[in-house]
């Protein structure tokens, strides 16, 4: 991943925000992001193969306003009665504008009962995030949701 | 210069300011007073309530650990003197700041855990902000969870809190902000896209999502006293426990919510 | 031994749908912090969790730095009988912590 030499958003968000009054809008202690959409698509590629992804069956479940970008609750589920007829054998979570593209993965089997995981996650920016469902009869599902990441405002330096 | 000698624009400018530049701030009435819980997101609350989702949960366990802990000289356990430590330690985070004798001056929870921890178990100090000390301290305030904060304002706490509140009301740093212009006269407004909260300390210590740890009363008051760009004093320093005083007593009656959640 | 928290049903009936919730202590160092003096603080994460049921695997994830610091994960599992959940998390140095939790299905 390239190290980009230019002024890092951090560096003008704290010059906008001290114009504002407000004691300086610090983004998150994440590097400025550098994936991209198609970063995304290579990780997907990279860990479904070439298979269709159809849109349906999968839930994403997160804040549309993200309080703090640090800590996003996040919950998937996917429709399906998980018995050894069918069942979701695997989840993943991709992201766009974090440095890296991956979440996480899960694999499940019919013990799960329920398609469903949550767990807590970290965004660097306001992106779309998305979950794809691999099935037991090797067809691919996804969902997606649209995220508002929004900065605490008064955040100190990394003061401790 | 009259006021018809001052730019229309700058006239502007000034009044605007002058809404949020009372010269004595308004104290909250007691019955409008909130918790921060209050200002914060749904999924934030939700983490909060859930005692197998809060992270402070993991400081409060590991001073369960702590406390059953052989320590010091004395090699004995904050447990082989004081019990149970529902029954030993209920209602005594709510208690505190408090006045402390022989000394005649004000410890914060904090401080007093380390006064027993020299003096009765012949124990080192935690150093402030520990891992260790937060971890004691959120494990003792959850014995006081739901309780009503306790701190009063008379015989020798009169003059702390007194002096907390001068603090709490002075404009400072580069901003020229007072504590009391956001918390008191605008709690519940909008600054930079969040909601002020009225700053009710109810759940200290707090997990606190920025700082993606748990961490004391004290360092928030640095943390926002550097963002207003004032000089943040230093950890256990007169003013902060004057300050911290005022807070829990301004916060009295309200509920103990240790260990809160906060962005 | 990072502290954990495991919140199992401590009883279920057989067939049950039972939810599991476990937080871990971990800083999820991602990598792409810097530190005081700007030079990067490095990655540091828990890389892999899974649950076994009386030695069965029944729920594995792979984390990413993405991974919120103190990984909270919950999911979900069927009571078939009695016995043990084993929870184990991997960094990525390779270090596995375990830790148990005992389930009565009825």
């Amino acid at each position: 991943m390239a190290h980009e030499n230019r002024h890092s958003r951090r560096d003008v968000l704290r010059a906008a925000g001290a114009l504002a009054g407000c004691g300086g809008l610090t983004l998150l202690a994440i590097r400025p992001a550098a994936a991209t959409p198609a970063m995304m698509q290579d990780a997907v590629r990279s860990v479904i193969g070439e298979a269709t992804i159809t849109k349906g069956k999968v839930k994403l479940d997160l804040p549309p306003i993200v309080e703090n970008g640090n800590s996003v609750p996040c919950t998937v589920s996917v429709d399906s009665a998980m018995t050894a007829a069918g069942y979701v054998k695997a989840i993943h979570i991709f992201n766009e504008k974090n440095p890296q593209p991956n979440v996480i993965s899960v694999r499940l089997g019919p013990r799960a009962g329920r398609a469903q995981f949550s767990t807590r996650i970290r965004l660097a920016d306001s992106q779309t995030v998305t979950a794809i469902a691999e099935f037991s009869d090797g067809t691919f599902w996804s969902g997606d949701i649209d995220v508002i990441v929004t900065l605490a405002a008064c955040i100190e330096e990394s003061i401790h | 210069m009259t006021a018809a000698a001052i730019p229309m624009r700058l006239a502007a400018f000034i009044a605007a300011f002058a809404v949020v530049s009372p010269v004595f701030a308004a104290e909250i009435p007691l019955n409008e007073r909130r918790s921060d819980s209050d200002f914060i997101s749904a999924d934030t609350r939700a983490m909060q309530n859930d005692d197998s989702a809060n992270p402070g949960m993991l400081a409060v366990a590991d001073g369960e650990a702590l406390w059953n802990a052989k320590a010091g000289t004395t090699n004995k356990s904050c447990a082989d003197c004081h019990g149970d430590v529902a029954t030993s330690m209920k209602g005594v985070a709510a208690r505190y700041p408090a006045v402390v004798p022989p000394l005649g001056l004000p410890v914060d929870l904090e401080q007093r855990i380390n006064m027993s921890r020299v003096a009765d178990q012949k124990a080192t100090a935690f150093r402030i902000e520990s891992k260790e000390l937060l971890a004691l301290t959120a494990y003792i305030g959850r014995q006081s969870r739901g309780m009503p904060i306790a701190v009063k304002d008379s015989g020798p706490s009169k003059k702390f809190i007194a002096a907390g509140r001068a603090i709490f009301e002075r404009r400072q740093g580069q901003l020229d902000l007072s504590c009391a212009q956001c918390h008191d006269d605008n709690w519940g407004r909008k600054l930079a896209g969040n909601l002020i909260p009225q700053a009710q300390p109810t759940g200290y210590p707090i997990y606190r999502l920025e700082w993606q740890d748990v961490g004391s009363l004290q360092r928030r008051m640095r943390g926002c006293m550097s963002a207003i760009r004032a000089e943040p004093y230093d950890y256990g320093a007169p003013e902060l426990i004057d300050l911290e005083f005022f807070l829990m007593w301004r916060a009295r009656g309200m509920a103990v919510e240790t260990p809160a959640v906060r962005p | 031994m990072a502290r954990a928290l495991i919140h199992v049903p401590p009883t279920a009936k057989s067939g049950e749908i039972v939810e599991i919730k476990t937080l871990i202590s971990h800083v999820m160092e991602t990598g792409y912090r810097t530190g005081v003096t700007g030079a990067p603080i490095p990655r540091d994460i828990i890389e892999l969790f899974v649950c076994t049921y009386n030695g069965e695997e029944v729920f594995r994830a792979q984390l990413f730095p993405a991974i919120a610091a103190n990984p909270f994960i919950s999911f979900f599992t069927v009571a078939t009988e009695s016995g043990t959940l084993a929870f184990s998390w991997t960094d990525q140095h390779g270090q596995t912590q375990v830790q148990t939790a005992a389930i009565i299905v009825e």
